[in-house]
């Protein structure tokens, strides 16, 4: 019953947004109150509907519903309530359900927190982001619709995949969506001021808060999953340069170039038509990883349900959005003029260094992951570009804008001069030199991948303290830095957490050590500064998976520190193995262990690595996820929609 | 003896990437063993190199290249019969040699023309600027606005 309830909601919700795509356009084109003020209530209730829809799903999973065909497909009646819970969005079906539901739930608050903005500009976004919902309320309902019935209901379902019942999928894929949809909000807002005709410096500061939080959501989830696939692959790989890793990293590339972009059309009026160009392509680039985990084309880690008929029907939709934006675009770049005058080298000149970098570095990442198929269609080349091309072809990219990132930050609007920001610098760069050398004299005769990681690293970090304490004043007034509004502290932060994040990938890469061997149990070996022991090996029954469990003795310098418990587990129904690692997590460094096959002589495949400044990678992306937060928090964002709404006020209405 | 082993791993089921029987004695020679195999694909999997991956096809490769190189060959003849088996497929990083270089040059062609780009937008920004300065009142101007003041 439940789930007629959520299939009719969708269907609904469907129609609600049909409608409210359609009639604030034709309002704000007729300059008609009340069509326009249609959107407000339909973009709350096609919200309502859709989250009802959600629920009946979730309630399907909870209670074990083997009528439907997701359900049986994806889970167990042995399976525990967590990922009961998560195995929702853990399917083709359910994740769609989820990225629709987000796309209304931004559509709903824009409609919230919309109050400053001009009727005819919110009623267009609204419509625009309704158009979205339609096209993927249509995808749903049409060819993959997880409320799909079967005739016959199974005993028991066919349990979810192994590596997918893990916290990490309760709390990735949401967040990875809430960014890729987020950007759903920022192209909205460029398709409607395009049809405007209008980009002022408010449109900057309605559209940033928007691509800050769509940005923030994108770190947080490509962090997760990088974590995820850190303690769950069971060798410690972080990042693989697989093609749906790429898909996500391409629109978190473009979000922290157009949340740049967005600066200059705030403060400076300038940038605007690319500013526009970056907030459609962005979106276009979720919409491209949409197609690339859905349709099949690209072998990839992530194995979804494919389907070439669904990679069409996104196809088209991508097609449809970006032609349509980009013709709109063309037909309407002109009118919009730039106004601020700014000299070669001044903080505009720095940020658009920023977007050159981001946009080239997504612009080589897009063409590696498209070239394998590229290759075989027009030159019937079968190829494959994994990492190693990735790590040559992309990081020169982002040591550019490692080393550039301090002086720009710290550029003064319309007219600077490089000598004298490199000259307030100049404690900073001799700090971080001093630090590199230092530690290449310690690891002698290793690559210098580590000194030049920590360079980058201490660079941005004391560059963002330093630009911080020049804003204190000449006397160092530390009232006025706990004073300074939030974007400057954000700025700050999500800086440093970029170096931070730099310096461990450089950090682990370098420094990393392995060992691998057959450990005979209660024989102690060492791996760099541990021993460790392998003191037994046991059998264990979880929930629906049998372990092989080890106890691992750990100490360092004859001191007991912990007992390690790495596993093998096998889900009977899945039929599938998987390796838990046994991670301890320490501020300097991770020992991981991994425990393999018995050998015919009685010992154990065992695999350690010593991983130094693991944590830092994923500390990093919560600081630049903070600095995002903090800058959002600034009120002048708020000030800013107050200001507008003050007047409207007093105007008696039309 | 390095044969026997070789065979003898050859039998026993893998679950896990490198196996300790794999591991050359000679250190130098398993690094670059190591080196080498993180960039070449297994072909079974997805997008996985065959020193991460758990197939069994990756254990042969890796054992086909440590046999290579014991052989005496150097790394780039060791590729090199391995490309000749399986195609270049094999290989996670792209060749430079033909259509290739499209790939290779994608990225420093955009930046260069992203760069012109930019200059040329900052160059008539700054243009404009200096327009802006030589707007400023002529000297006749200037003269009558000292007229109408003093008036």
């Amino acid at each position: 019953m439940i789930t007629e309830l959520g299939h009719f909601a969708l269907i609904l919700a469907f129609l609600v947004a049909i409608v409210q795509s359609v009639v604030p356009l034709v309002g704000a084109a007729k300059r008609w109150p009340g069509w326009m003020s249609f959107a407000e209530p339909a973009a709350i209730i096609q919200f309502s509907l859709i989250a009802f829809s959600f629920g009946a799903l979730v309630w399907a999973f909870v209670t074990s519903d083997f009528s439907l065909r997701v359900v049986v497909e994806n889970s167990h009646s042995a399976k525990p309530m967590i990922y009961k819970i998560s195995g929702t969005w853990g399917n083709h079906e359910g994740s769609m359900l989820l990225w629709v539901l987000i796309v209304s739930l931004f559509g709903a608050m824009a409609a919230f927190f919309g109050g400053g903005l001009p009727p005819t500009l919110k009623a267009r976004v609204l419509a625009v982001q309704a158009s979205i919902a339609v096209a993927f309320f249509a995808f749903i309902i049409f060819t993959s619709n997880p409320f799909d019935r079967l005739i016959v209901a199974p005993f028991d379902g066919r349990d979810l995949n192994p590596l997918l019942q893990d916290p990490g999928l309760a709390f990735h894929p949401p967040f990875l969506y809430l960014g890729y949809v987020g950007l759903s909000m920022a192209f909205s807002f460029a398709v409607a001021a395009l049809i405007e005709g209008r980009v002022d410096a408010a449109w900057g500061r309605w559209v940033r808060p928007w691509t800050l939080a769509a940005w923030v959501f994108l770190t947080i989830g490509i962090a997760l999953g990088s974590w995820w696939a850190y303690y769950e692959l069971g060798w410690g790989g972080f990042w693989f340069w697989d093609p749906v890793e790429n898909a996500s990293f391409m629109p978190w590339l473009l979000a922290a170039a157009l949340l740049h972009s967005a600066i200059v059309v705030e403060k400076r009026e300038s940038l605007k038509s690319w500013t526009i160009l970056l907030a459609i392509i962005a979106f276009g680039f979720s919409l491209i990883g949409t197609f690339i985990v859905r349709s099949g084309l690209l072998t990839s880690v992530h194995a979804f349900a494919n389907d070439p008929e669904r990679g069409v029907f996104i196809l088209l939709i991508l097609i449809f959005f970006m032609g349509g934006a980009l013709t709109l675009f063309a037909a309407r770049a002109q009118a919009m003029e730039a106004k601020g005058v700014f000299g070669m080298v001044s903080r505009e000149s720095g940020l658009i260094l920023n977007n050159i970098l981001l946009a080239v570095s997504c612009f080589v990442v897009f063409v590696g992951t498209m070239w394998p198929m590229v290759a075989e269609m027009a030159f019937d080349r079968k190829l494959s570009v994994g990492a190693p091309f990735f790590n040559a072809a992309f990081t020169p990219f982002m040591v550019a804008l490692g080393i550039a990132l301090p002086v720009g930050a710290m550029l003064p609007w319309k007219r600077g001069k490089l000598g004298k920001t490199a000259y307030s610098l100049r404690y900073a760069f001799a700090l971080s030199v001093a630090l590199a050398l230092l530690v290449w004299a310690m690891q002698t005769g290793r690559s210098a991948l580590g000194p030049v990681g920590l360079f980058l690293g201490a660079w941005i970090t004391f560059g963002a303290a330093i630009d911080l304490w020049s804003r204190t004043g000449r006397k160092g007034n530390l009232k006025r830095l706990l004073r300074l509004p939030g974007a400057d502290w954000g700025k700050a932060v999500a800086h440093t957490g970029l170096g931070v994040t730099m310096f461990a990938i450089a950090g682990l890469t370098a420094w990393e050590v392995e060992d691998i061997r057959v450990a005979q149990p209660g024989q102690p070996f060492e791996v760099g500064q541990f021993t460790l022991t392998l003191e037994g090996v046991r059998n264990v029954d979880g929930p629906n998976y049998f372990s092989t469990m080890a106890d691992v003795r750990v100490e360092q310098d004859g001191r007991y520190i912990r007992t390690l418990h790495p596993e093998k587990r096998d889900y009977p129904v899945a039929r599938m193995p998987t390796t838990e690692a046994a991670i301890d997590y320490r501020f300097l460094r991770d020992l991981y262990v991994v425990i393999g096959d018995q050998q015919a002589d009685g010992g154990w495949v065992m695999r350690t690595y010593i991983k130094p400044f693991a944590n830092w990678i994923w500390a990093g992306c919560i600081l630049m996820s903070l600095g995002g937060l903090l800058s959002l928090s600034d009120r002048r964002f708020r000030v800013a929609a107050g200001a507008r709404k003050a007047p409207a006020g007093g105007v008696p209405a039309e | 003896m390095k044969r026997l082993i070789l065979i003898l791993a050859l039998i026993a089921s893998p679950l896990f990437a490198v196996q300790p029987d794999e591991v050359l004695d000679d250190p130098a020679l398993e690094q670059r063993a190591r080196d080498l195999s993180t960039g070449l694909r297994c072909l079974v999997c997805r997008n996985e190199s065959i020193d991460e991956s758990n197939a069994e096809l990756a254990r042969d490769l890796r054992l086909l290249l440590r046999e290579r190189l014991v052989a005496g060959d150097t790394d780039e003849e060791a590729i090199a019969f391995i490309v000749d088996r399986y195609g270049e497929y094999v290989l996670l990083k792209p060749t430079t040699t033909g259509s290739n270089l499209m790939l290779w040059l994608a990225g420093p062609i955009m930046l260069l023309i992203a760069a012109a780009m930019g200059g040329n937008f900052l160059r008539k920004r700054s243009q404009v600027q200096a327009q802006a300065e030589k707007d400023s009142l002529s000297e006749a101007e200037e003269e009558r606005l000292r007229q109408i003041l003093e008036d």
